[in-house]
């Protein structure tokens, strides 16, 4: 059936008649049907009808015509991946095929250098372009923290964490609350807010050290929501749902800041706190107890067999990734001034996860990317307003389907044994 | 009067419970099969409502008779929702069989961020009145005082559900396919079973089964909005987790236990907690059973 020209078959089309066809089925009494029933009345609105057949129509013959065109289809979706930068940028972390004798090196440090030092000079100039998207930078910087912080959960250690926001709420709330009764200040509080988390990540671990997988991660889920309960109910601490306002921002020597200097301000302390969260993950990966966390990752028995103590390793794993949204947690509470439980619901926690599997798990660099992707692409979808969200959980899966391993997947070191030779 | 009070509360619970129980047969069983935390069983259930509203609206407002409006809102809600179900699994889930474990977790999220942002526009942000599809029965008037014709509904359907899908389970050609699947994948794939329709099959018992109990819970409370099923979801996979996820009675169990301790805790200690005490009963129990109340504690092997 091969004409050399791009025509889609009789049953292609056939088949994606089939295909609006159920979608229209499907879609047909949520939007088509509006009921009014106050006032007894229903619209219908046939017009949505007809677009859900077409748009699905096209759609279904588009993606029908690129897996029958294996090839092309290839090209399309790679174009996703093979972007030069995000070639290069790959290179960069680590190379991505095996070198002749199995073992995975890191590429040049050198590049690496230079590329990090631009990017932190990018990252330095940047407040310079407009206070909007200063503002928005920093959020998604945040979540660059929050990110690296869970990717120590979940990426180095394995453990499935639902409840990472709670950690967060712990460090906002910390700042808040003792500001508000003791005017502790930022600087106090910051280090406050990463202990407290700490000793929260630790509290957390220690019921959970003998749950594996989902029954670990419906825990930490119901972790929390208990946390953000409690922030709702208990008002004398938090002021439950209203939340506690007028949270001063960070101090600079004493000196007054306009409001612009005041953004640009935290956001250089958000640099410099994603800075500091690269560079102790990076360091992490490496040391003795990044190597004991992947060990437990790939095989807690083996690993214990190999004499790391796994009830010492969880709870490290959980402390040092709690310890980070505790920080994060401050700054977020001096960035917005104002915090209320509404702000660490699961959805956070989902988003901050998403960031993770999205970029990539275990790779610092993906974290990275995948903040910026998932933070900013809701921020600038509000030109289409309402459908801002829709397409983003959209984007989440079709992101999902083309790149499941995440968009910078982390090469595991493998040594390959030579099956011809010794067995 | 003291043993009243219990009384109600033990009621409210085994209502409450029956419903977690429903949709969490649905976690459970879409665990079992494919080993996915369905993230967007939630929204399903708040399909069916959403769906079992509008049809319900249109035929009173095309003049139907109390029963039809009541049996036709019910079947359009388990048609409509198991064809939810059915999509999302072809769409969101069945590409990414291969992937790593929480890619398809990630896919699930998205797809009920998406879900909900569907019905927010399609529909309305605002709450939306339920009508009281289940009525007052009258033979039931000397009792109701005990428990309400609502509840009561809840409870008889629960039960006629969970007998039917035990049937089914155990006794159909389809339903010894998904416990085959269930239990080695590539094996039932080996003796000739069709792994793609016994998972849609899942999906759509599953989805059915979420609809029925969003029906019911929708008619209960007598309000929905679009931001229901997130609660409920959560609530029935921490169920589902509580009797040991993948088990079927265990996720009845765990739906009752956890909607009884619900209740009382309410009742007793405070209402402002009631969502704390569920999770807390979770940690507690999974600390001295980790694998829950009706799970198989699996040996590890290296």
């Amino acid at each position: 059936m091969d004409t050399g020209i791009p025509m889609f078959k009789l049953s292609e089309i056939k088949k994606s008649l089939v295909v609006a066809l159920w979608f229209i089925f499907l879609t047909f009494p949520i939007m088509v049907i509006k009921v009014n029933t106050i006032e007894n009345f229903i619209a219908w609105r046939w017009r949505n009808m007809f677009m859900i057949g077409i748009c699905s129509f096209v759609i279904s013959l588009v993606w029908r015509y690129f897996q029958e065109n294996e090839a092309s289809g290839q090209r399309i979706l790679s174009l996703f991946t093979q972007i030069p930068l995000v070639k290069r940028l790959k290179g960069m972390s680590v190379s991505e095929r095996p070198t002749q004798d199995g073992v995975i090196r890191e590429s040049n440090p050198m590049i690496q250098r230079i590329f990090y030092t631009l990017l932190i000079v990018m990252a330095l100039l940047f407040p310079f372009v407009n206070d909007y998207q200063t503002t928005i930078l920093t959020t998604a910087l945040m979540y660059v923290i929050l990110g690296l912080g869970l990717n120590i959960a979940v990426g180095l250690a394995g453990l499935l964490h639902l409840g990472y926001v709670a950690f967060y709420a712990v460090g906002a709330y910390t700042y808040a609350i003792l500001n508000m009764h003791y005017g502790v200040g930022f600087w106090v509080a910051l280090p406050l807010g990463g202990l407290l988390a700490t000793l929260f990540g630790i509290a957390l671990g220690i019921p959970v050290l003998r749950l594996r997988g989902d029954y670990l991660a419906i825990v930490t889920l119901g972790f929390g929501e208990i946390t953000r309960i409690t922030l709702e109910n208990w008002d004398a601490l938090t002021q439950g749902p209203s939340g506690i306002a007028q949270i001063p921002k960070p101090g600079l020597f004493g000196m007054e800041l306009t409001t612009q200097q005041g953004i640009m301000y935290v956001y250089y302390l958000a640099v410099a706190l994603a800075i500091l969260t690269v560079f102790c993950t990076y360091r992490l990966q490496n040391s003795r107890i990044g190597r004991a966390l992947m060990a437990m990752r790939e095989d807690e028995i083996a690993s214990q067999a190999m004499g790391i103590n796994i009830a010492r390793t969880k709870l490290t794993a959980f402390a040092l990734s709690a310890s980070f949204a505790g920080m994060a947690g401050v700054l977020f509470a001096a960035k917005t001034g104002f915090i209320n439980p509404q702000s660490f619901t699961f959805m956070e926690s989902a988003i901050i996860l998403s960031i993770v599997v999205l970029g990539g798990m275990g790779s610092i660099l993906g974290v990275i990317i995948g903040a910026l992707i998932l933070i900013l692409l809701p921020e600038y979808l509000r030109e289409v307003g309402n459908y801002r969200m829709l397409l983003f959980g959209a984007s989440m899966v079709i992101m999902m389907i083309f790149r499941p391993q995440g968009i910078i997947s982390n090469v595991r070191k493998v040594y390959k044994i030579d099956q011809g030779g010794q067995k | 009067m003291e043993l009243e009070y219990f009384f109600e509360l033990f009621l409210g619970g085994l209502v409450k419970g029956s419903i977690y129980a429903l949709i969490a047969l649905g976690y459970t069983m879409v665990y079992g099969v494919v080993e996915l935390i369905n993230f967007a069983h939630g929204e399903i259930y708040m399909l069916g409502a959403y769906t079992a509203l509008i049809v319900a609206s249109v035929l009173t407002v095309l003049g139907f008779p109390q029963l039809a409006i009541v049996v036709m809102a019910g079947l359009a809600a388990i048609i409509w929702a198991s064809a939810y179900g059915y999509t999302v699994e072809k769409v969101a889930y069945k590409p990414l069989r291969k992937a790593p474990r929480l890619s398809p977790l990630i896919s699930a999220i998205g797809m009920s961020i998406f879900l909900q942002n569907y019905v927010l526009l399609a529909q309305t942000d605002k709450f939306l009145p339920f009508p009281e599809l289940i009525p007052e029965f009258e033979f039931w008037e000397p009792y109701s005082h005990i428990i309400g014709s609502p509840s009561l509904m809840i409870l008889v359907s629960t039960v006629i559900i969970m007998m039917l899908l035990t049937y089914i389970i155990k006794y159909t050609t389809m339903g010894k396919a998904m416990r085959a699947t269930a239990q080695d994948r590539t094996m039932a794939m080996l003796v000739g079973i069709s792994v793609n329709k016994v998972i849609s099959f899942t999906f759509v018992i599953g989805s059915s089964l979420a609809a029925v109990g969003g029906v019911l819970v929708a008619s209960q409370m007598g309000q929905i909005n679009f931001y229901i099923g997130f609660m409920a979801g959560i609530k029935a996979f921490t169920a589902a987790v509580l009797g040991g996820i993948g088990s079927i009675p265990g996720a009845v169990l765990g739906g009752l236990v956890l909607g009884m301790t619900e209740s009382l805790a309410t009742g007793y200690i405070s209402s402002d907690y009631e969502d704390v005490f569920a999770f807390a009963l979770l940690v507690l129990i999974l600390i001295f059973r980790p694998a829950g109340l009706l799970g198989r504690n699996t040996t590890q092997k290296v």
